[in-house]
Order: C-alpha cells, then sequence, then structure tokens
C-alpha cells in the first residue's frame, strides 16, 4: 500500500480536473469490483457485491492548488486559490501544472508591508518573458498543484503532498482489495471538489442512495509543538469521527465503529472537531437523510507542501472497514 | 425595447411578479410548455426537432437586489436591511420606490458637512442609512409603508457612449432577456428555459429547478462585475465590458464542466463571436445549485459584463448582450455538442 500511496499523492489532480487521479483509481481497482461509472462532475462510482443494503465510502480525488486567471506582460501568471491553500506554505514553492510544466510561488515584493500575502500580490513564475508565450503554454484556467514530495520518515511514517486526501483514497482501494464476502453493496464513491465545498459528493450522494455513508478522510492531530488542542495523535490508530463542523455523526454508527474496532483489536482513536468538514457533510443531508459518519487519518501540516501520515493508520482503518463491512449493519 | 422594459419592472427577491408576469406574457406564444412553480420559478418549455439529442436547462433570475423597510422612525425616517448584496457606498442620495405603490424615497446620510473629521474617514455603513419618504412624523409614515415593504432602485435607462447603456437590474434582465430570444427558435435539443427567483439571496429558486429536471447540460445567462476603469490592475478587473461575452472556468459557486466550456470557447472562436474569460473568481450564480442539486449536471456560466453592478446605475455593452445571445444560440443550433464523460 506504501507503493500505492506514494502514486496517488504524485497524480495530478486539483479541484475540477481530478481526470488524471481518477484514471490511475480506475486502473487500480478494476479487477476488485463489479462495475465503474463516472458522472458529469467526475465521480467515479464503483460498485462490490450485492445485497439488499447500500453502503456508500467516500473519498476524495481532489486536492488544493491554484488556478490561473491571467498573465502580465511580462510573462508572470495571476492565480486565484483553488481550495483552501493557506498562502505562506504556497510562497517560495515548485508548482505543477498538468501539462507537467512548473513553476515558482512568488509575490509582489513590497519594502513596507513584508507581511502581505493576499492574493491580488501573488503571482507563479513559469520562465516566460511575455503574456503571448505564458498563456500559449499554461491557458487561462488551466490549473496547478504544489510540486510531489515523497519521503520515509521514522516510525512508519511519510511525508507527502495531497496526503489529504489520497490517503484516504489508498484506504478505499486497500479496503476493496482486502475486502471478502460481505452482506451488503459496497459502492466506492472517489469524490471530486470536496475541497471547494464538497460539491462531488452533493451529487454522488444523490445517485447512490445509500443506506449509509462513511466518509474517508484526513482530519488534525494535537500532537506537534503549540498545537491545537486535540487528544488526536499520529501512530495511535484510525480515528472514529464523532462530530465536526459539516457532520455530527449518527451515534449509532459511531458506536458500531467503536464496538467492531474494540472486538477485532485496531487501533482507534476518538475525533471531535469544532471545524473542518467533509464528503459526510453533503451526504448526510440528501434526499430524506442518510445516517452518516467518519474514518480520519490523523495528518500532521494540511494543505502544506509536506503533510505527514502514519501507514498504521492508514492499514487500522482498512481493517475496520473490511471488518465492519463484513459483519453487516444492523 | 425587450430589454429596456424589462429593467424598469421592479423585482427584488422574494417579489419577482411584476417581472415574471411581463415575461409570462411575451413567452407564452414561444414555447409549449409553460408553468410555474411552488417557489414562483417560471419555466417554459420548447421541445426539441430531434427527440434523441437529450435535454439542455438554460436558466437566468428574474430577481434584483433591493432593500426592505425594517421599521418607522419617530421622525418618519425609516431604517431598512438590504435584500441581496449592496455595497452601502452606491446608495447614499439613490432615490428608491417603495412598496406596491411605488412610493418615492431618497436614501440619505447625515449631512458632510456636519460629521466630524473622524466620521468622515470613515466609510459609511447601512445601519448610518435611512430613507427618507418626505414623511414628518412617524403616524403619516405608517399611513404610507409597513415594515417588510419592499423597495426596489427607481428605474431609469439611458444610452450612452459607444453602445453602453446604465440601468438597475441589467444583472439579470439580460439573461432573461436573451432567454425570450432563444425561445423563438426550435433547436435540436428540446430546452427548458428557467427564469429564477431569489437567486442574489442564495441561489434558493435554482436549487428547486434544479430538482425537476436531469438535464445533459445547463447554460447559466448572467450578468458578472466588470471592474475594468479606473487604476484596476490588469488581473483584477474580472472581464471587461464591450470585449464579448465572459465564459466562466470558475467562480466562487462552481466550477465550469471543463469539456462544455471547451466547446462553447470553440464555438464562439468558429462564429467569431467576441469572448473573453472571467479573469477572478469572484461571485456566485444559479450554477452553483445546478450543478449538484439532483446528481451531476455539467455547468457554464456566460455573463455579461456589468460595471457597477447591483448598484442604481450598472452599465453594460450592448455588443456583449448580443454576444451572449449569440453564442447560447449557436450552440444550442448545434445540438450543445461537448464530451460529456467527466
Amino acid at each position: 500500500m506504501k507503493e500505492l500511496l506514494k502514486r496517488l499523492t504524485e497524480a495530478y489532480g486539483p479541484s475540477g480536473r481530478e481526470g488524471p487521479v481518477r484514471r490511475l483509481i480506475q486502473e487500480e481497482i478494476e479487477p476488485y469490483v463489479d462495475s465503474m461509472e463516472v458522472d458529469a462532475l467526475g465521480n467515479l462510482i464503483a460498485r462490490k457485491g450485492s445485497g439488499d443494503k447500500r453502503v456508500m465510502l467516500a473519498a476524495h480525488m481532489d486536492q488544493i492548488g491554484l488556478v490561473v486567471t491571467e498573465a502580465d506582460k511580462k510573462g508572470f501568471l495571476r492565480v486565484h486559490n483553488v481550495g483552501y491553500l493557506r498562502r505562506p506554505y504556497a510562497l517560495g514553492c515548485l508548482v505543477r501544472f498538468e501539462n507537467g510544466l512548473r513553476g515558482v510561488v512568488a509575490r509582489e515584493v513590497e519594502r513596507d508591508d513584508p507581511a502581505d500575502m493576499s492574493l491580488g500580490k501573488l503571482f507563479v513564475d513559469i520562465g516566460a518573458s511575455s503574456r503571448e508565450e505564458a498563456l500559449e503554454r499554461v491557458p487561462i484556467g488551466d490549473m496547478a498543484v504544489l510540486e510531489p514530495q515523497w519521503a520515509e520518515l521514522g516510525n512508519g511514517c511519510v511525508a507527502a503532498g495531497a496526503l489529504d486526501d489520497r490517503a484516504g483514497c489508498a484506504m478505499l482501494i486497500q479496503t476493496l482489495k482486502e475486502l471478502g464476502p460481505c452482506p451488503c453493496q459496497v459502492v466506492a464513491a472517489f469524490t471530486t471538489q470536496e475541497e471547494v465545498g464538497l460539491r462531488g459528493a452533493k451529487a454522488a450522494g444523490y445517485q447512490v442512495d445509500p443506506a449509509l455513508c462513511l466518509a474517508l478522510d484526513v482530519t488534525l492531530t494535537g500532537d506537534t509543538p503549540k498545537a491545537e488542542r486535540l487528544p488526536i495523535g499520529l501512530g495511535k490508530g484510525i480515528a472514529i469521527k464523532v462530530m465536526d463542523s459539516s457532520v455530527i455523526c449518527a451515534p449509532q454508527l459511531v458506536a458500531q465503529l467503536e464496538q467492531t474496532a474494540q472486538q477485532a483489536g485496531i487501533a482507534w482513536q476518538r475525533e471531535v472537531l469544532t471545524h473542518g468538514g467533509t464528503d459526510a457533510g453533503a451526504v448526510h443531508v440528501s434526499r430524506a437523510g442518510v445516517p452518516s459518519g467518519a474514518l480520519s487519518i490523523p495528518c500532521r501540516y494540511t494543505h502544506s507542501a509536506c503533510e505527514v501520515v502514519s501507514l498504521a493508520d492508514i492499514q487500522a482503518g482498512v481493517d475496520l472497514l473490511t471488518a465492519w463491512l463484513s459483519q453487516g449493519q444492523r | 425595447m425587450v430589454l429596456e422594459e424589462l429593467t424598469r419592472l421592479t423585482g427584488v427577491s422574494g417579489a419577482e411578479g411584476p417581472v415574471r408576469d411581463y415575461i409570462m406574457e411575451k413567452a407564452r406564444p414561444l414555447c409549449d410548455q409553460m408553468w410555474v412553480d411552488r417557489m414562483g420559478n417560471l419555466l417554459c418549455r420548447v421541445e426539441g426537432r430531434d427527440p434523441q439529442a437529450g435535454l439542455a436547462l438554460v436558466l437566468a433570475h428574474m430577481d434584483e437586489v433591493g432593500l426592505m423597510v425594517q421599521g418607522i422612525n419617530d421622525d418618519g425616517l425609516i431604517s431598512y436591511q438590504c435584500v441581496g448584496g449592496i455595497d452601502p457606498r452606491v446608495l447614499v442620495s439613490k432615490r428608491v420606490r417603495v412598496g406596491e405603490k411605488g412610493i418615492p424615497g431618497v436614501i440619505g446620510a447625515k449631512a458632510i458637512h456636519l460629521q466630524s473629521r473622524e466620521e468622515r474617514q470613515k466609510p459609511l455603513t447601512h445601519k448610518e442609512l435611512y430613507v427618507d419618504i418626505g414623511c414628518k412624523d412617524k403616524e403619516s409614515a405608517q399611513k404610507l409603508v409597513n415594515p417588510g415593504d419592499i423597495m426596489g432602485f427607481e428605474p431609469g435607462w439611458t444610452a450612452y457612449g459607444q453602445g453602453f447603456v446604465m440601468s438597475k437590474a441589467l444583472d439579470d434582465r439580460v439573461g432573461c432577456y436573451n432567454m425570450l430570444r432563444l425561445m423563438e427558435e426550435r433547436y435540436p435539443v428540446s430546452v427548458v428555459y428557467a427564469f429564477t427567483v431569489q437567486e442574489e439571496v442564495g441561489l434558493r429558486g435554482a436549487q428547486v429547478v434544479a430538482q425537476q429536471f436531469s438535464p445533459r447540460c445547463a447554460l447559466v445567462l448572467e450578468g458578472t462585475t466588470a471592474n475594468d476603469l479606473g487604476c484596476v490592475p490588469a488581473h483584477q478587473q474580472v472581464c471587461r465590458a464591450g470585449a464579448g461575452v465572459a465564459i466562466s472556468f470558475m467562480d466562487r459557486t462552481s466550477i465550469a464542466h471543463p469539456a462544455l466550456a471547451r466547446a462553447l470557447r470553440r464555438t464562439a472562436q468558429r462564429c467569431a463571436i467576441p469572448w473573453q474569460f472571467k479573469t477572478f473568481v469572484s461571485g456566485g450564480n444559479d450554477a452553483g445549485q445546478v450543478q449538484n442539486a439532483k446528481g451531476a449536471v455539467a455547468v457554464c456560466p456566460l455573463s455579461v459584463p456589468c460595471r457597477y453592478i447591483h448598484s442604481p446605475s450598472s452599465a453594460c455593452n450592448l455588443a456583449d448582450v448580443e454576444a451572449q445571445y449569440d453564442l447560447a444560440h449557436r450552440f444550442l443550433l448545434d445540438g450543445a455538442p461537448f464530451e460529456e464523460e467527466g
């Protein structure tokens, strides 16, 4: 799964342009699912098994990025953020466009306000010398992502870009591979545009019309210096979400997941976030409502060029999902 | 002229009646089916010549931004709240029409020579403004207006400069106007023209419209902000009045379906229709709801650049209005073709 995760984090896929990462996922899951379809927003919906209960598992394919809005006379690209890309994290970084071209994120140097990180001051340098040349190489509307990174750190941790939410995608793919017979139909939804407002999941939730839904995403940790007071930590197991600002998870679902983890000896921890959201936020109010929850992979430095997760936490998530799906839901 | 007549009607969000009535009268002979849903959206269906060609949804909103009477002060002045987003700085000294009878009023603030130096530095907020309907006390004002009464900007249409017009509510009467023109043609695709309500207060009409159809694609005909004058750097102008219809790739509520947007750009290029990108991610429109309220739908907004948008004197270039019509018309005439897989 480490190798799969590496490939996933290196695949291009900012919100609204998820094609390359979706194709990678399609290739990876094809032998393990019964059918696959792609809808008008680019959601990849894969179905496995049969059974009168339809369980939806949602992981989002998109990552944050920058969209080219203009180019100035000297060939510097002007950009807007796609999703919540924290500007100080992007400054000085290499970015990569869909066609492989790279650029550097920089800002107008203003002596009187060195702290000004506003979007209007940001630009991307692709080494072009005129507006025409710049837009020929990177047309308006094209998007860039932070240059992929990958490093294996101690204690089974990896540092990479886009772990939010390629780690969730890896967890879902691995679950499809390891899942044995189970009494329900599993619908794996690899969603789009989560980072710009859970947009893909809203459509997918309506389309799938599941009995239950679990979102698979990353969550923040409280285990770094001066971090927000959160009990979640890397290496302490998969996090079972109780609530965040987009959803209050169905209590019976949370209880079931905890019980399953406990009985199977799977490392788990509880997650309560006062901000942030996941696809469950969109699905749980779809149609007449869907009992929903989420499993979260603890992740440090989210939305930066180098996020960090523990591989053991992801595997714990896979184990919990396979155990929970196999036993059926009440 | 139909566009002028449309802008002269008062149709603030939630009170779109006069605009809807006008459009219904014009649309009735042009469409095969016409109905008004429970929220007040007006839906007009024109069957396509080719039954295999599927359904296209085209949307424009009937509502405009305005004000609502909140309370009447002892001195007869009216306090208000906004319906839709309005910059308080564009309201001072502007004329309004209050309630169904259209009682004239003017928006005022404390006169400048009475303001302290500190007050003059700070921009006015809505709380410091009031509506003056010329009544000397609360009792006489109460005979004319009630809390909850809608107040629209005073209508007024002036053609000026090289093809420009100034008027209230160009956003989005330009879209409504062009939809009425599109309705005159029977395209290969079936088209539902949705004249929506309450876009300005949160795309609410569109959310309900989206539940009723499963179209192949949806075009939103809008008015968008043009910030092309003064010392605004090029990359913050959004789009320029007179430079053609603005095709969105992304705004605050949707990312345009890439293949649909590409097909529209190609159509514009092929048919020599002036077009531009909307080069700033700003604003929202009905596409935000239609794209995912009932499963996934490919959407793309086409906008007329409007200077001073959401003010009593917004301005646009009639050539851009024409370009918006031309592009939608040519695209529908071709059967609304684009690569449909996401």
